[in-house]
């Protein structure tokens, strides 16, 4: 077996790799719950490749048979209920991963220097995550795969001049039609999972040239032993894979359970007219998209004024990018940062967290009311952090990690 | 590395041109690939003229027929109707159309070339979708509600001419596609007459 290894080394350095990434890759110890995300990020992509594989082996991309082969997967086809509702509950699961790994960047400042580049690959993966998700939502073609789509793609529609011809290029038709089923499927199944492949391991390729953050914000790359290996650091390999697998266990725990019995989740991970197939004559009573989108959608609607309401949205998940450079303070965590930044947060949360939920009911004078105050708080997180930010009163950061023993 | 400025210069002019060509050419191959998504032939031939029959709708009623996969509406509006369209209130965005939402020959305030006969377009101006007709007066839908269009996506109004109300997030009145009376009953939607 070892001379089997050496004979493999001499081609390709897997030893090395291992070592480099696993066994003597040193993140710090005094990781927290909000830093079990991230693998489970990956494990859910994985699952949503594997599950994905399997579907399109019954799936047929035609609106035509679209929405009756979706029927046969779950009524026919053996284990093919299975197969969907992981499906399905992955893309919500994925989202709820995402979410709170992103607020684990807004909590420890895992942005800053030298993560720049690091959160840059990670919303860019955000992004395409949406426009992923957004495509497999049209492929049951539903009533609702069906009208949402026609609403987001029309957003294009707002834009000056080119606006119309660019919904119609998307559309390949003067509306939703089977050849824009036809190339979502493409684009949901090939293009967009290896272009998440590839951000995706830029993401990691860059996390392990600086290195996690942590809690306390505080570099363990800044204070070595003789050996070189961080005093505070301990290697990824045992220690964090068995985290990360118990992580996972509580996870699939909960993933299974939503699976095999709130597959639907009250209309919230497949909503109830999507079980009426796509009626191009009809639009349903109440077009609502999926609960990851709401958030973003109700500040589309905060703004009485189409074109405004297209750049809002677009800004509010750009303004997201610029983040390294809006937080202008030096110190990472929020243990260490000011009630300001405290208050911040805990608004912008609650802001986003209103926002997902008036996204998701029909528009009534007091709720878009409500949206256009919440609206306000989420672009004023961004616009006061950079002026508080900038002389921040901070607590002092520790030399080392606070559990270091 | 050269010892010779005058082949580092060549070598550095052929390197650039050659960058610069491979662009270009990377652009024309794009050409194809993109044109393909535009609307194929098929899909422009599905765009020509309908007709529709409009001697079996009733007096007050609505009609919806497809067109380009987009529903056209008909609706047979009541003299008590066209009675409630005015076009000196205060709750309309755009009350004369100005905007260039309809052919010229509709450019009025029943936005018909027969104010009985209202031929609409059935997708919201805002997003796409396709609003509900609610004829007759409803306390949802504020107390200036006189009969119209109520698009449940955003909540956009329309009055029975398919006029925006003010501060709503459709911003244009209802389009109006091209069309004409071949006969007394026969409307063909999708050209203009002549």
């Amino acid at each position: 077996m070892t001379k089997f290894i050496a004979w493999i080394d001499e081609r390709l350095p897997v030893t090395k790799f291992v070592k480099n990434h696993l066994s003597e890759y040193y993140a710090p110890k005094n990781f927290n719950f909000f830093y079990f995300f991230g693998s489970l990020a990956l494990f859910v992509f994985i699952l949503q490749i594997i599950t994905g594989i399997f579907l399109t082996i019954n799936y047929k991309p035609d609106a035509a048979s679209a929405f009756a082969s979706v029927e046969y997967i779950m009524r026919d086809v053996e284990w093919g209920w299975l197969i969907r509702y992981m499906h399905s509950t992955g893309a919500s699961f994925f989202f709820i991963v995402i979410y709170l790994h992103m607020l684990r960047a807004l909590m420890y400042g895992s942005y800053k220097k030298p993560r720049e580049l690091l959160w840059l690959f990670g919303m860019f993966i955000f992004v395409l995550l949406m426009a992923e998700a957004f495509m497999g939502y049209l492929l049951p073609w539903g009533q609702m795969s069906y009208w949402g789509a026609q609403v987001i793609i029309s957003l294009f529609g707002a834009i000056p001049l080119i606006g119309e011809s660019l919904a119609l290029w998307i559309r390949g038709d003067y509306v939703i039609s089977d050849a824009t089923l036809n190339r979502f499927f493409a684009f949901h199944v090939i293009a967009l999972p290896l272009l998440l492949f590839a951000v995706i391991y830029l993401h990691i390729a860059a996390l392990h040239t600086v290195g996690s953050n942590n809690p306390d914000g505080v570099e363990i790359k800044a204070n070595k032993n003789n050996d070189g290996v961080p005093v505070d650091g301990i290697p990824f390999h045992p220690y964090y894979t068995v985290k990360d697998i118990f992580g996972l266990a509580v996870f699939l725990t909960i993933f299974m359970f939503v699976v095999f019995f709130l597959p639907e989740f009250g209309g919230f991970f497949l909503e109830k007219d999507n079980f009426v197939p796509a009626d191009p004559l009809k639009t349903p009573e109440h077009i609502v998209p999926v609960w990851y989108f709401t958030p973003f959608y109700a500040i589309l609607r905060a703004v009485p004024d189409k074109l405004g309401g297209v750049i809002a949205m677009g800004l509010a998940i750009f303004v997201l990018f610029l983040m390294p450079w809006l937080d202008r303070c030096k110190v990472k965590s929020i243990r260490y940062r000011s009630i300001s930044y405290k208050i911040l947060l805990i608004a912008f949360i609650v802001s986003f967290i209103g926002l997902g939920y008036i996204g998701m009911k029909a528009p009534t004078y007091t709720l878009t009311l409500l949206g256009r105050i919440f609206t306000i708080i989420y672009f004023g997180f961004f616009i006061l952090l950079y002026f508080i930010s900038k002389n921040e009163k901070t607590k002092p950061v520790p030399e080392r990690v606070t559990m270091h023993d | 590395m050269s010892d010779n400025n005058n082949s580092s210069n060549r070598r550095n002019f052929l390197t650039n041109l050659t960058k610069v060509m491979g662009g270009v050419g990377a652009v024309f191959a794009a050409i194809p690939f993109l044109s393909s998504m535009s609307p194929s032939e098929k899909t422009k031939m599905a765009g020509a003229p309908i007709e529709i029959d409009v001697s079996n709708i009733q007096p007050g009623a609505f009609k919806i027929v497809e067109w380009r996969g987009k529903p056209v509406w008909v609706v047979r509006r009541t003299p008590e109707m066209l009675e409630k369209i005015k076009n000196d209130v205060g709750y309309l965005a755009d009350p004369n159309s100005n905007e260039e939402n309809q052919p010229q020959y509709a450019q009025n305030k029943f936005r018909s070339v027969k104010p009985e006969y209202l031929v609409l377009l059935g997708v919201c101006t805002h997003l796409g979708c396709s609003p509900l007709y609610k004829p007759g007066q409803n306390k949802d839908l504020g107390l200036e509600w006189e009969g119209g269009f109520f698009c449940p996506c955003h909540g956009s109004k329309f009055d029975l001419s398919g006029r925006v109300f003010k501060g709503m997030p459709a911003p244009t009145n209802l389009e109006v596609p091209p069309y004409y009376f071949a006969s007394d009953t026969k409307l063909i939607v999708g050209a203009d007459e002549g």
